[in-house]
């Protein structure tokens, strides 16, 4: 579980948010929804103490991640999966080389484990044929799919995606959304997706927290979400059905 | 101010860097590589520019000292102390500045900017153990090697440039360069260019480590990283002149 907790952000004079307080109950996939710029990365990189916030908390495992010693914070990070925006897969290296290089620093697995781990991962996001491919001949929803494995590799208790769809045609984001369903339902994972897609949302979220006006502005339900009157709310996902109708 | 908060950021990755240096399974791979990419790669044009640093300053020591007064092995004494003492050392960091400063800012500055440092740190690496720490390493182990290999070539340029120039013979060439030599000289270039190789990848990973902004940002963290590289070397040559000499 997941607490977050009055949390609150600002770069120099500019604020992002307070006063945001949700949690994240295991086994769930949250989804974090506003507009561009109103801070949903940030707060995905908060969960995992890649950035400190001005105020709050957040609670992971009975501990404030933000009181945690530099060597703690990163064997917490090890509990984590994340599938970032651009992928960010090392461009030095190959697909194989990619999803093995947590393995290869953080286990003592031996070449022939190796391998077979990596061959199961790509495997199940169907890419089993672009083992030996260098990352940039991958298009984006291979980079995608190949950052998914890399990002489950080490059998994370929680993943991050963030805007997992954006940027890929809606049979490939179908693809991606099939994906994080079947890992969250299958392996029992605690999923975060940050994502302005409503499609997606309305695909593979169990709760929806919706960030605007620097605050945490609604969280629910996907089935309240479908009821909420809240005017900002309503808003945004009109907007976002207008834009899929079109 | 801004020269202040500059000057904090980059003690504190130096700071972070060094707490972190004692993470030796982390960076032992990544530092094979830096040592071959800072010191071997750099071989070829270290070696083109001792070569023809040694053969200018031959050829032109021989047109500025053209008397019947003064021996031909002063020429060969005045190129071998200038290479020992400066020429090998400042030219090569300069030279080096922009490949391997530009290589190393470009590298990181890419990988800030496409979150590639940021999935590094999400898996649980401590990313400045794995990226800075090998290549600052690389550059201090790397850069005295380099210096020897220049001060060589230069001697080896300057040599042969009296020679095929029918200007200076190399007996004579080679019994100033002895007469004059103090292992001091040598010394002294090594210190330097430790410390040259320290400011180039520490100033590249600096910049590299902290770009933003995209394509143009990474652009702007080379440059700097370049300019700031030759400024810092030619200050360090004058301050280390000043205290050691």
């Amino acid at each position: 579980m997941i607490e977050i907790k009055n949390l609150k952000k600002s770069f120099g004079d500019l604020l992002v948010w307070e006063g945001v307080s949700f949690t994240i109950e295991e086994g769930d996939i949250t989804a974090i929804i506003g507009r561009s710029g109103c801070g949903k990365s940030v707060l995905l990189k908060h969960i995992n103490a890649l950035l400190t916030p001005d105020e709050g908390e957040i609670i992971i495992d009975e501990k404030n991640i933000f009181d945690l010693d530099y060597v703690d914070k990163r064997l917490l990070r090890q509990k984590f999966g994340v599938l970032f925006q651009g992928s960010a897969l090392f461009d030095s290296i190959n697909t194989f080389e990619n999803v093995a290089f947590p393995l290869r620093y953080f286990t003592n697995q031996n070449e022939e484990e190796i391998h077979e781990n990596v061959m199961r991962a790509l495997r199940y996001v169907n890419l089993e044929n672009a083992a030996q491919q260098e990352t940039a001949e991958l298009s984006g929803g291979m980079r995608k799919r190949v950052g998914l494995a890399r990002a489950i590799i080490l059998e994370p208790k929680y993943i991050m995606y963030d805007e997992p769809t954006s940027g890929l045609d809606p049979q490939t984001a179908d693809e991606i959304n099939g994906l994080i369903l079947d890992m969250a339902r299958q392996f029992d994972v605690t999923s975060i997706v940050v994502t302005h897609d409503m499609h997606s949302v309305l695909e593979v979220a169990d709760k929806v927290a919706f960030l605007d006006q620097q605050k945490l502005s609604w969280f629910g339900t996907i089935d309240e979400m479908k009821q909420s009157n809240q005017k900002d709310l309503v808003n945004f996902i009109t907007a976002s059905e207008y834009q899929i109708k079109q | 101010m801004r020269v202040f908060k500059e000057l904090g950021k980059y003690s504190s990755l130096l700071y972070q860097g060094l707490r972190s240096s004692t993470e030796f399974s982390t960076y032992r791979k990544n530092l094979f590589q830096e040592l071959v990419k800072v010191g071997y790669d750099s071989v070829p044009i270290i070696i083109l520019v001792g070569i023809f640093t040694g053969s200018v300053m031959t050829l032109q020591s021989a047109y500025q000292l053209e008397s019947a007064f003064i021996p031909l092995s002063t020429i060969g004494a005045i190129v071998s102390q200038s290479i020992l003492i400066e020429l090998a050392a400042v030219i090569s960091g300069l030279v080096l500045a922009g490949k391997v400063g530009a290589r190393v800012a470009t590298e990181l500055g890419t990988m800030r900017v496409s979150e590639q440092i940021d999935a590094l740190e999400s898996m649980g690496f401590n990313s400045v153990s794995f990226l800075v720490v090998p290549r600052v390493l690389a550059g201090i182990l790397m850069f005295p090697v380099i210096y020897i290999v220049a001060s060589v070539c230069g001697l080896a340029g300057g040599v042969a440039a009296g020679y095929f120039s029918g200007q200076v013979p190399p007996a004579d060439f080679l019994e100033g360069a002895r007469m004059y030599f103090y292992p001091w000289d040598v010394a002294f270039g090594v210190v330097k260019s430790f410390v040259f190789g320290f400011i180039i990848t520490s100033i590249a990973c600096y910049k590299g480590y902290f770009a933003t902004g995209g394509a143009e940002g990474v652009g702007n963290s080379t440059t700097q990283a370049t300019v700031l590289g030759c400024i810092y070397i030619l200050l360090a040559d004058f301050i280390l002149a000043a205290l050691l000499l």
